[in-house]
């Protein structure tokens, strides 16, 4: 029972968390994030409940585009990734041969890189100077997590004997993919997916705190915490609510993922 | 053996293939690299210069022909700004990183293997629930967020602690506590699973049957066998602490490669990146190699194949 209770805590969070950022656009005047430097550094209060920042901008306005950014990025992130990972590794588990040892030698090679480096190397090279640019570097190394999950797991379904009952009455490679293999990687792929995008919020904002992430001009909490450091002294809550946020959004998914995991896989 | 060759092998083949990628990365950067590395403002002389010191003005063939003599002879190239060989810059800031990852790692054993024994000991009980949602706060936490709060609270409001930089034991205890944070949980995580696969066996039975104290069930029986699997996460934790120090370092000013790493990407010096993400690169395979095999060797249960 407790364990329930965590997953509903989880998406109670994440639910929270998503509609704040769809809220943000209804909730702020636009201007509230703009340059206004008679209203610097002042710290919470009631026009401005969690302050403002060394621009002058409403750090709870700020939270709500940051959200959106986080979101955005990392929701796109995880289902490209999973769409590739889905095909790329069906069909190396499904044809095996050739196909199998190029795709699994491209999985291995992702694989090799410590997973952040990558990402900081592609980021720091391909300059990415827009949000698809970012989504782009993120997804070309998340997919290879889920091509390995799928390729294992049709290979093990691929013997199983509904799907050679399915062959044998003349169902073709697709049509077996996508009735009988696919609705059973369901479960796997969710969690997978879950725990995947928690670790993809956090290099994103990884990535903006080290100002190699999001465009300087859109709003994010790793961006946020990285201006916040300088003003540890005089405004020490700009570094603890764009904190805290992403914390409550990576433990959310966390949660939501624990609770996947011991729905789909009660063994684990 | 022949476990051992195929091994080697693999990881030679994953080696060319990522000093084949670091090659690349100089050539994915939009526009041209030479611009971007000097800005607009420079002098024609210095492009020229730099288009040869890079071999930029060489078919890609004979460039990559070059870079791989100049990697045979450890010669990674030269800083843009300090014009120091980037092999030397690596060597000065690589003591600094292993001095905080060999300390992170020692720490988060030391507190982490008995949590998690711990842990597994109290299975479904109130000290296993607790310490499991620890350290799945752990995993969520952000180390750019635990830090400055860290500061915050020891540095500047008690004062214990030194903000930043290298130097006295003390300038290490903020460093390695943020980068314990998810790896403890990891640990913790790692070895709760693995001792409970342990007390699940035959032999854990008869130990307590022959009315062992539960320190020896646990501590000599269990963890010795539940040790081997954890062997592995700690070489891929060894491994990926080498770059993932790159946010720590930053924020504490520690001299190692994860600032140098940075520094560099923030100044475009591009020589150094490319010498850093191949020289983490190839030691984290090597790591990776290492655990593997000492694994193999090590671990009586598994045979070599």
């Amino acid at each position: 029972m407790k364990r329930v209770g965590n997953f509903s805590l989880g998406l109670f969070i994440v639910g929270f968390l998503i509609l704040f950022a769809i809220a943000s656009n209804f909730l702020f005047s636009p201007n509230s994030t703009e340059l206004n430097l008679s209203q610097r550094l002042h710290p919470p209060s009631s026009s401005h409940w969690l302050g403002t920042d060394q621009r002058g901008a409403d750090v709870l306005s700020l939270l709500g585009q940051g959200a959106k950014t986080s979101l955005t990025i990392s929701i796109s992130v995880v289902f490209i990734g999973l769409f590739i990972g889905l095909i790329l590794g069906s069909l190396a588990g499904w044809l095996g041969g050739g196909f199998d040892l190029w795709i699994m030698a491209l999985v291995d090679f992702v694989f090799a890189f410590p997973g952040f480096l990558l990402i900081l190397a592609l980021a720091a090279f391909f300059q990415a100077s827009s949000i698809l640019t970012l989504i782009f570097i993120l997804s070309l190394t998340i997919w290879a997590s889920f091509a390995r999950l799928v390729r294992g797991e049709v290979l093990h379904l691929k013997e199983k004997e509904f799907v050679l009952n399915s062959k044998a009455t003349g169902a073709g490679s697709l049509r077996i993919l996508y009735f009988y293999i696919w609705p059973n990687l369901l479960g796997a792929l969710l969690v997978q997916g879950t725990f995947t995008l928690a670790s993809v919020v956090l290099i994103e904002s990884s990535l903006s705190f080290l100002g190699v992430g999001v465009p300087p001009s859109t709003p994010s909490w790793g961006s946020m915490l990285n201006s916040g450091r300088n003003y540890l002294l005089e405004a020490p809550y700009l570094s603890l609510f764009p904190g805290l946020a992403l914390f409550l959004l990576v433990i959310g998914i966390n949660l939501i993922g624990e609770g996947l995991r011991i729905k789909f896989d009660p063994e684990h | 053996m022949s476990f051992f060759l195929i091994k080697l092998r693999y990881s030679f083949f994953v080696i060319c293939a990522v000093v084949t990628f670091s090659f690349f990365l100089i050539h994915m950067i939009p526009g041209d690299p030479v611009d971007i590395m000097l800005g607009d403002s420079a002098e024609l002389a210095d492009k020229v210069a730099l288009e040869k010191e890079l071999n930029l003005n060489l078919p890609l063939f004979t460039q990559f022909k070059i870079y791989l003599q100049n990697l045979l002879n450890f010669h990674l190239g030269h800083s843009l700004f300090s014009k120091r060989s980037v092999s030397q810059l690596i060597m000065d800031r690589l003591p600094a990183t292993l001095e905080l990852s060999f300390f992170t790692l020692l720490f988060s054993c030391l507190i982490g293997i008995p949590l998690g024994v711990f842990s597994a000991q109290k299975k479904g009980k109130f000290w296993d629930h607790f310490l499991r949602a620890q350290s799945l706060a752990g995993l969520s936490l952000p180390s750019f967020w635990l830090a400055p709060l860290l500061i915050y609270l020891f540095s500047i409001q008690l004062n214990w602690l030194p903000v930043s930089e290298k130097g006295t034991w003390g300038h290490l205890i903020l460093p390695v506590l943020t980068l314990s944070s998810g790896i403890l949980a990891l640990i913790m995580q790692m070895t709760r699973t693995s001792m409970l696969n342990e007390l699940n066996q035959d032999y854990i039975r008869s130990v307590r049957a022959k009315g062992q104290s539960s320190f020896f069930i646990y501590y000599v029986h269990g963890l010795s066998n539940a040790i081997f699997p954890l062997l592995t996460i700690i070489g891929m934790i060894l491994g990926s602490l080498l770059t993932g120090t790159v946010i720590v370092e930053t924020i504490f000013d520690w001299p190692g490669l994860g600032r140098l790493l940075f520094e560099s990407i923030q100044n475009r010096d591009y020589p150094v990146v490319q010498g850093c993400v191949l020289f983490i690169s190839i030691t984290y395979i090597a790591v990776n190699f290492l655990t593997d095999i000492s694994y193999q060797l090590f671990n009586p249960k598994v045979k070599l194949q």
